[in-house]
């Protein structure tokens, strides 16, 4: 990439010497931002993960009790289990909407595709507020939308809010309706770079269009799918404005998740020790799916 | 479009006929039957995801006392925008437009100016510390700042920063997805352009400042628009930061009439379509821009 001019033009230690103010102006302002809202926090949060400090006044250093509570706290427990419930229910009906809407807005025979591309992405522009809010809208018990058409084709009224596993499918739907066209932009851009001789080949080799998409289509997007599917897994664990403006994590707590369960532990009650080992555990948590998705990204890519 | 039309996985070619004239005809009797389904599929799901937007903008049109009536309508018999006006005489809610607008503004600026800088740098220099630095930057994609809540506060708290829009600002401008963006463009750019304006005599910050900068203006535009989208609707570090209410932005605005005892869906309906359109507008203005941007790992706000 850049090479060329390390490599005709000046050595690189004098070129090391060289240039050491200029570069160093232009990324202090950052340097500064990563110590002050990167590492400090970052340091600080895993100190007090091992105290019980309350966010005001002393505190003292209990060593691993916050993580040996975290343990056996089912408020805790739940909000992970409904967070990893969430994720595994969010991420393959995202990934497959968005691979979906990619693939419909690519294809030469599908008619107003560049209108149809719009519409899937305005839901993305929506803040999460406004998404839980209108969904909340649509899926209201007793005025929605949903409900309404339920009731004219002859159907009773499904309890959306009032029932946990419902009210979490309402907030499943809402989240992957709002985050198709972020990943579907992402897909786009994959599939536009399959080599169009191989559909060629494939085509004269008598293979059908959906024989097409599983043997050139997918294996060929391969890496665009693990970053759509790590991105959305992060979010996924991260995931509260939509929650809170959709059903305030209910009916009652059962919905709530972690971010959520952090947020009301740690300003809410003032336990900012506790809730910064459950942060720890979040942080974890997204570190091993990272990692895991590299290692399984790396092994597909060099089969 | 020539090329994703293309790549369409069209071939509709019968093992059987291996001949010309028979395979054209298959193909053409099949591009019908394919455009059809192709087509009714893409327009299914654009209504699937289109109409709950449709239905929400066009309830907010609807007088309060006809939101609820039965049975329901599409299209608002009476239309009336006092939804709109309720909401923005209410609850300081023009306040906290403004309050938004002031601090997206802010941020973008700093945003597109520190990202353009530190990725110039990490492109254009080969230090052994700028490149431990990048890898300080993707770091920070592995560790959202929902996971840092608590210290994240105290430390702005500790800057003395809570409660002012600086608090809400200053965190938000380290993007990695902003360097990520600048390096891969000025990657792009031939270094021979630099090595020129060098023998020319000029000093490296102008070199930056009179030739880069203004190369940079596509993307410079497009983090422009991810950053005042990513700031348009943050929620919970406002939330965090904000306990004056002449402070708050629209998201805390429109969540505190969701978490009302009795939800006033009229003032909520025009409080949270008002809060869509400035977006809206710059999406439609720039939409080359956020289509065409080359998103890539690392994205984050």
């Amino acid at each position: 990439m850049t090479k060329r001019a390390s490599d005709v033009s000046v050595s690189p230690p004098r070129r090391r010497s060289k240039y050491i103010l200029a570069p160093l102006v232009l990324i202090a302002a950052n340097v500064v931002l990563f110590s002050l809202f990167f590492v400090w926090p970052a340091v600080l949060g895993l100190i007090y993960s091992f105290t019980n400090y309350t966010g005001v006044g002393a505190f003292q250093f209990v060593g691993l009790d916050n993580y040996h509570n975290l343990v056996g706290d089912s408020t805790f427990y739940d909000a992970l289990t409904r967070t990893l419930l969430y994720a595994v229910l969010f991420v393959p009906l995202n990934f497959g909407l968005s691979l979906l809407a990619a693939n419909l807005v690519v294809n030469k025979h599908a008619k107003g595709a560049s209108v149809a591309r719009v519409i899937f992405f305005i839901p993305w522009l929506l803040s999460p507020i406004v998404v839980g809010v209108l969904w909340r809208w649509l899926f209201g018990e007793n005025f929605g939308l949903v409900n309404y058409v339920i009731e004219q084709f002859g159907g009773s009224a499904v309890p959306w809010q009032s029932n946990a596993d419902l009210s979490l499918i309402v907030v499943v739907m809402a989240a992957s309706w709002a985050w198709t066209g972020f990943s579907m932009l992402l897909f786009i851009a994959a599939i536009k770079n399959v080599p169009v001789s191989y559909y060629e080949a494939a085509a004269l080799d008598g293979a059908g269009p959906w024989r097409q998409f599983i043997s050139i289509t997918l294996p060929s997007i391969a890496p665009t799918s693990f970053i759509v599917i790590l991105l959305n897994t992060i979010n996924a664990m991260k995931e509260y404005p939509v929650f809170v403006a959709l059903n305030n994590g209910g009916p009652g707590t059962s919905n709530n998740l972690l971010v959520q369960y952090i947020y009301e532990t740690g300003f809410k009650r003032g336990q900012i020790g506790y809730a910064s080992a459950a942060s720890f555990v979040l942080m974890l948590i997204l570190m091993a799916v990272a990692i895991i998705q590299l290692i399984v990204n790396r092994r597909v890519e060099n089969r | 479009m020539p090329r994703p039309a293309d790549a369409g996985p069209g071939g509709t070619v019968s093992k059987s006929s291996k001949n010309s004239n028979k395979r054209s005809r298959g193909a053409a009797g099949g591009g019908i039957r394919r455009a059809v389904s192709a087509t009714t599929l893409l327009w299914i799901m654009a209504c699937l995801y289109g109409l709950p937007v449709l239905w929400f903008i066009l309830s907010s049109l609807k007088p309060s006392s006809d939101l609820f009536s039965y049975p329901l309508t599409l299209v608002p018999r009476n239309p009336t925008l006092s939804g709109f006006k309720t909401a923005w005489e209410s609850a300081n809610f023009s306040q906290y437009f403004i309050n938004t607008a002031i601090v997206c503004v802010i941020t973008t600026i700093v945003t597109v100016g520190v990202s353009c800088c530190t990725g110039y740098a990490l492109a254009k220099y080969d230090n052994r510390w700028l490149k431990a630095f990048f890898l300080c930057i993707l770091a920070t994609t592995m560790l959202p700042s929902e996971v840092m809540l608590a210290p994240e506060f105290l430390v702005v708290r500790n800057l003395g920063l809570y409660n002012s829009f600086a608090g809400i600002i200053l965190p938000a401008v380290l993007t990695a997805t902003g360097c990520f963006m600048f390096r891969q463009f000025f990657l792009t750019v031939p270094d021979e352009l630099v090595e020129a304006a060098r023998i020319d005599g000029a000093r490296e910050l102008s070199i930056f400042l009179r030739i880069m900068v203004p190369l940079s203006r596509p993307i410079m535009l497009t983090l422009a628009i991810l950053s005042f989208q990513w700031r348009w609707n943050d929620y919970i570090w406002p939330l965090l930061m904000l306990n004056d209410p002449n402070k708050f932005t629209v998201q805390i605005g429109i969540q505190s009439i969701v978490g009302a005892q009795n939800i006033n869906w009229s003032v909520l309906l025009g409080a949270s379509v008002i809060s869509m359109i400035p977006l809206i507008l710059v999406f439609l203005v720039f939409q080359r821009y956020v289509m065409g941007a080359d998103i890539n790992a690392g994205l984050k706000d």
